[in-house]
């Protein structure tokens, strides 16, 4: 009995290494706020790339084993949990899923040679080194903030959305005057009227000033390039006023529906940049939606999305570079670098490219607010 | 026409200024200490009103008066555990307490209620917004009700103080504690009275604020807080009117500073000229410049 057991062992373990031998191993890592204050972030892109992983294990050829590693949305813990997942052998890194523990972990790995995606880091520090330009080996999944302004102007002049701009930005955040700056430039450049713009900061509750400005000013189209706290007392206040112009916000819009309390009829008609809209009919978003919900049991937003694309990213880079099982982490990265620039991926956020920079270029996708929910803009 | 619109937007603004400065002036003027935790008295009664409305479905008046009890409480009790053993100590530790007892406040809100702002339901008040001038102008229902509220809030504590017994008490405790003690007035319970009706004034600034400006989240009661503080000094801190004036001249300057100046500058403009009104006359608009003995 005790050699057939023995025997049926071997055959087990060649059997397993057979089927290791037709799958490339991988172990990735996830950082992002699974706890804390930005779980919501966190977990979404935890869930999105779970989700990814599951599939790809499913379809054959990679096995990816997909460690976690929380970063609290603190920059210190970024820094253990960046350790932690090199520890547990991970080549690649999905993350962080928040802009400031991505940049201080970006800059190790820039020294350690250790390629990272991050779903939805979107500041333009993540991908800078210093004054030395790029690091080269951290790439986005969303835009960068400034590119959000470029185009959200580009999406208003192409489908005619208003001809009269007017812009309220918050100047003590830079990522509102990122957006506004590039916006403004691209406006200009298009033949986009910019009438005028107001500024306010996070103190700010009372926007009456603002909201006349623009009604005064005739504008037609007003771009809100903030959080969809300071979006939801503007959009209030206009109502107040009943003064109807056609709002238009960034990705820190996407949450107005959600706040507790608010009035969602305020919302409706608002337009947002967005990449990823949960109601789309599109057969891969469903997909995506459908399995989300069932294993999380809520709608997956665009955090998740992102996270999702972000591990198909990776998977077709080392398809293209043609990673093996046990490669080490410097040889990942190399490989990958010149695959990511040379990939073309068709994800559930739209069609990517990157460029060496690590930015991503695809189409921006806008979403309307109807009935409460977001739906693709039909035009 | 425009003008006129940013003095409505002003005196809706100073509204709300006046109705917190009522609060801040009152404790001032009898307890003499600046109860710098006041502004979160306002955020909590936001919320309690928020909770009552949303989750307990009770009606906006009983809404009020469930607010207003909740902090009439916890008014009571934060004099009571925080203030009350400093009452001998100089008043700088009392100050400092105070401001503890403000971030106490907004932490246990985000414990309790989380970090996500929520957005004040318009139930609340259910005034609709009126229309002058062919709708060029128009007056939100909130500003009116604010407006009215400050009014009647202004003319009984007046009366309460001037009429009333403890009323009397207090202005007695407020001139000189320790002949208030003598004459056999209980000077604690007279602090712990106006407490209660400074916290409960809190409760109906914060449902005002709130619903003039409908986002809540743990620090919504901090920088209106340091506005109103701010309109008490410039009406004169201690007297009644004067916070009205303070606040609702406050409220217009800054309208009026934001759209003719600069919207950037215009929280300086507003500090600015309480500066220059500090100079001019150093206990505030309506106050009394009191000589002291040394």
């Amino acid at each position: 009995m005790k050699k057939f057991l023995a025997f049926a062992l071997a055959l087990a373990l060649c059997l397993t290494s057979v089927a290791a031998l037709a799958e490339v191993e991988l172990t990735i890592a996830h950082i992002g706020p699974t706890t804390g204050p930005a779980a919501l972030y966190g977990l979404a892109t935890l869930h999105g790339a779970e989700i990814a992983v599951q599939e790809i294990n499913e379809a054959g050829e990679f096995n990816i084993t997909l460690v976690n590693e929380d970063d609290e949305h603190n920059v210190e813990k970024a820094v253990n949990a960046y350790n932690a997942a090199l520890d547990a052998g991970a080549v690649a890194i999905i993350g962080n899923t928040t802009s400031k523990p991505c940049e201080a972990v970006s800059a190790l790995a820039v020294e350690d040679r250790v390629i990272m995606i991050t779903p939805s880091a979107s500041s333009e520090a993540v991908l800078e080194n210093g004054d030395d330009g790029y690091k080269g080996n951290v790439f986005q999944v969303c835009f960068t903030d400034p590119n959000q302004g470029l185009a959200s102007a580009e999406y208003i002049v192409e489908h005619k959305l208003g001809e009269k701009a007017f812009v309220i930005y918050n100047n003590a955040d830079v990522y509102s005057i990122g957006i506004r700056d590039t916006f403004n430039a691209k406006a200009a450049e298009l033949g986009l009227e910019v009438v005028g713009e107001e500024v306010f900061n996070d103190e700010t509750t009372d926007f009456t000033v603002q909201v006349s400005k623009a009604q005064e000013l005739g504008a037609d189209i007003v771009f809100l390039p903030m959080y969809y706290t300071p979006a939801s007392l503007i959009l209030q206040t206009a109502a107040a006023r009943e003064y109807k112009p056609v709002f238009f916000g960034v990705d820190g819009m996407d949450g107005i529906l959600g706040i507790e309390g608010f009035d969602t009829s305020l919302a409706e008609g608002v337009m947002l940049l967005t990449p990823f809209v949960a109601t789309s009919e599109d057969p891969a978003v469903k997909s995506f939606v459908e399995k989300y919900e069932a294993a999380y049991g809520e709608t997956p937003i665009q955090f998740a999305a992102d996270a999702y694309d972000g591990v198909y990213a990776l998977v077709a880079a080392a398809k293209e570079a043609g990673i093996t099982t046990g490669m080490s982490v410097e040889e990942v990265c190399e490989a990958l670098i010149p695959a990511m620039t040379t990939i073309t991926v068709d994800g559930i956020t739209g069609s990517m490219t990157w460029d060496e920079t690590g930015a991503v270029t695809k189409t921006p996708m806008a979403a309307v607010i109807e009935n409460g929910v977001y739906v693709i803009d039909a035009d | 026409m425009i003008f006129l619109d940013n003095l409505v937007n002003g005196i809706s603004l100073g509204s709300i200024y006046a109705i917190i400065a009522l609060g801040y002036t009152m404790v001032y003027g009898i307890a003499k200490m600046l109860n710098f935790a006041h502004g979160d008295v306002i955020m909590m009664g936001a919320y309690i009103a928020f909770c009552a409305l949303q989750y307990w479905n009770l009606p906006p008046f009983l809404a009020l008066v469930v607010a207003m009890l909740a902090c009439t409480v916890m008014g009571v009790v934060i004099e009571g555990l925080a203030y009350r053993p400093l009452r001998q100590a100089a008043s700088l530790a009392v100050l400092i307490t105070a401001i503890g007892m403000s971030y106490l406040l907004q932490n246990l809100a985000l414990m309790i209620w989380g970090a996500n702002p929520k957005s004040f339901p318009s139930s609340m008040i259910s005034i609709p917004t009126i229309s002058l001038f062919g709708g060029q102008l128009k007056i939100a229902g909130a500003t009116l009700v604010t407006i009215l509220a400050n009014i009647v809030i202004m003319v009984a504590l007046t009366l309460f103080t001037s009429k009333t017994k403890t009323g009397k008490a207090m202005r007695c405790v407020s001139e000189d504690r320790g002949a208030a003690s003598l004459m056999g007035i209980n000077v604690n319970r007279t602090i712990s009275i106006t407490f209660a009706i400074g916290s409960a004034l809190a409760a109906v600034a914060g449902i005002l604020l709130c619903s003039s400006y409908p986002t809540l989240q743990p620090t919504t009661g901090s920088m209106p807080g340091i506005k109103a503080f701010t309109a008490a000094v410039f009406g004169g801190i201690g007297s009644i009117p004067g916070a009205m004036l303070g606040g609702l001249l406050l409220g217009v300057i800054e309208i009026f500073g934001k759209a003719y100046i600069s919207t950037e500058l215009g929280d300086a403009i507003v500090f600015a000229v309480l500066i220059i009104v500090l100079l001019v006359k150093p206990a505030g608009l309506l106050g009394k410049t009191v000589r002291e003995k040394v």
